[in-house]
């Protein structure tokens, strides 16, 4: 088993992990977390990627590393503005009784 | 199709640099001046999006950019074809009337800075250019920064109020979106591990039809349908909505939701026509019908007008879905040239108008009686009779009542149905029947006599009205145009298909 092929099925695992968190958890928190943890596996499958590009006697192809800093900026992006949203919410919340997440229509 | 740039290429790039230069003028210049800012691109954003029309009209031709003159695979296009310009210039007009709409919900006080008016007018911006981008974009990870983008544009225009109400809907929204991109993103890199290419064009031409090519779309699909609300991943659409201001309900319900289903298309007809997969489309179908019944029915029972309006978007969705079973079949050739292709295009395009003047419209009636509860709406027909007369003119577009572009959209669609598979048409009617239902509950309430006398909180000044009506009445007006596929909508189509077929 090639290094690419073990790198590979890790970053299914992540992703599958992810997955599974996010569908099951129903706490905000959990589920941010748990997209990131796909998020690790998608780029993490992106390094895969340009390697196995390399097969032409290259040491890696470099757009697919070039994607994961774009992809990695977008993701913490994503993640602040997920965090931030729930401290705003958890804030009002305190005023008021908890899990209104859950209690949504 | 060009391999190079190609003139008037730099139009799609100025759609989306206009409004992120915006965006940053707005957080230079701070809070007062982001209003002005914005109220001052809008005319040149329409400009350019008509130029963009014109130009591919005229050229009937791609316009086509390479930004930095760098070919793909490595380099990335912008292309303005048909499709997009349509969606450029619905765009654009939505902008605009949304911008006249808000000067005075969302005017900025002469000193003090105020935080909604300012996030308000730079996020509409940002909302802008992320659908610009997307409607422009030919590389599928560009297409992903771009629907991200769009993401954190929309989300903060639904918690504007800061109530905790509207942030739970906002996080939800979030959620769901995330988890859409992310699974758009796998299927992206696995198109890339494959195929060494993320272009559309060159990615058309390189496909197979082998298990990666179906992992990365299906991967990529599920991930849009979870951003587009199609049934069963609606949920988080409604109060969403339905909590935003009235001004930013237009934009998500009309156009926001309408990007993932723009790249669905784009994945499934641009990307893949060689290897049409007419199983898989009627699964599409089947949830499309779903979320027709289903979103219309909870509809029917809602005791808020704005939550009716949003469930109405969940079916109107439906609708755009029905597309695939009709538009994807094997024997018919091109699926672009098909009366569902150009259904679907145009029903995206009415819904997006009249949807937005039905939330304007509920918007004013909520201003003037403080409340939008559809059970105390009796009386509001005679205090705002040109708003009420602005939401029936919408609701005709959603039932699908000729003349209105809803009409020319179902028509099509069941002028695709006549071809085969007649159960679509079944649903096509009672979709339209039901929406009936509900348009005419709320215009029955507007209409009745109150049993005290009306007292509006505010009037609302005829401009403000007027912007609903003329909205409205570009979802009239796209009811004209005629029940045959369209020419400009096919500029720019794949031409590898055309060799492969005929």
């Amino acid at each position: 088993m090639s290094g690419a092929t073990v790198y590979g099925l890790c970053s299914a695992a992540l992703v599958g992990l992810g997955l599974f968190g996010l569908i099951v958890h129903p706490e905000p928190l959990r589920k941010i977390l748990a997209f990131n943890l796909i998020g690790g596996g998608v780029f993490l499958l992106f390094g895969v990627v340009a390697r196995k590009g390399a097969a032409a006697g290259f040491g890696g192809d470099p757009v697919p590393q070039a994607l994961v800093i774009t992809g990695l900026v977008v993701a913490f992006a994503a993640t602040a503005l997920a965090v931030g949203l729930l401290l705003r919410l958890s804030q009002e919340a305190d005023v008021q009784p908890r899990s209104r997440m859950d209690s949504q229509p | 199709m060009p391999d190079t740039a190609t003139a008037g290429g730099f139009l799609p790039v100025l759609a989306i640099v206009l409004p992120v230069a915006g965006v940053l003028l707005s957080l230079a210049l701070g809070g007062r001046q982001a209003e002005r800012v914005a109220l001052a691109l809008m005319p040149i954003g329409l400009a350019v999006a008509v130029a963009i029309a014109v130009g591919v009209w005229r050229t009937h031709n791609v316009l086509q950019y390479l930004v930095g003159s760098w070919d793909p695979p490595l380099g990335v296009a912008f292309r303005a074809d048909g499709l997009s310009a349509a969606m450029l210039v619905a765009t654009a007009l939505l902008v605009c009337g949304i911008g006249l709409f808000a000067r005075d919900q969302f005017s900025s006080p002469e000193r003090l800075e105020a935080r909604a008016p300012f996030v308000f007018w730079t996020l509409l911006l940002a909302v802008w250019g992320a659908l610009n981008a997307v409607f422009v974009g030919g590389d599928l990870f560009n297409l992903y920064v771009a629907l991200e983008l769009l993401t954190f544009a929309a989300v903060p225009l639904v918690s504007l109020d800061g109530r905790a109400e509207t942030m739970a809907a906002a996080l939800r929204y979030l959620l769901f979106a995330l988890f859409g991109s992310i699974l758009y993103l796998l299927g992206a890199v696995l198109f890339y591990g494959a195929y060494g290419t993320l272009d559309i064009v060159l990615l058309s031409g390189r496909i197979r039809a082998e298990p990666t090519a179906w992992a990365a779309i299906s991967l990529m699909t599920a991930g849009l349908l979870a951003k587009a609300a199609l049934y069963p991943f609606h949920l988080w659409l409604p109060p969403a909505h339905a909590g935003a201001p009235a001004a930013a309900s237009a934009i998500l319900s009309g156009l926001v939701v309408k990007a993932p289903f723009f790249l669905v298309i784009r994945l499934w007809f641009d990307i893949m026509p060689r290897m049409p997969q007419p199983a898989a489309a009627q699964v599409l179908g089947v949830l499309g019908a779903a979320a027709i019944v289903v979103g219309s029915i909870v509809a029917l029972r809602q005791a808020r007008l704005k939550l009716l309006i949003a469930y109405s978007t969940v079916a109107q969705i439906g609708y755009l879905f029905l597309v695939f079973p009709l538009a994807v079949k094997p024997e018919t050739g091109h699926p672009w040239g098909t009366f569902a292709w150009t259904g679907g295009v145009l029903q995206a395009l009415s819904h997006a108008f009249a949807k937005a003047a039905m939330f304007m419209a509920a918007g004013l009636i909520a201003e003037a009686l403080g409340h939008d509860r559809i059970a105390g709406l009796a009386g509001i027909g005679r205090a705002l009779p040109i708003t009420v007369f602005a939401f029936g003119l919408g609701g005709l577009s959603l039932m699908g009542l000729p003349p209105s572009g809803g009409f020319s959209a179902k028509a099509m669609l069941l002028a695709a149905v006549a071809e085969g598979q007649w159960w679509w048409a079944v649903i096509v009617l009672i979709g339209g029947l039901l929406a009936g239902g509900y348009v005419f509950l709320v215009l029955v309430k507007t209409l009745a006599d109150p049993i005290e006398p009306l007292r509006l909180s505010t009037t609302i000044p005829p401009s403000r009205q007027a912007v609903v009506v003329a909205l409205a009445l570009c979802a009239l007006l796209l009811g004209f145009v005629p029940l045959r596929p369209s020419e400009l909508l096919q500029i720019g189509r794949p031409d590898i298909a055309l060799a492969g077929f005929r």
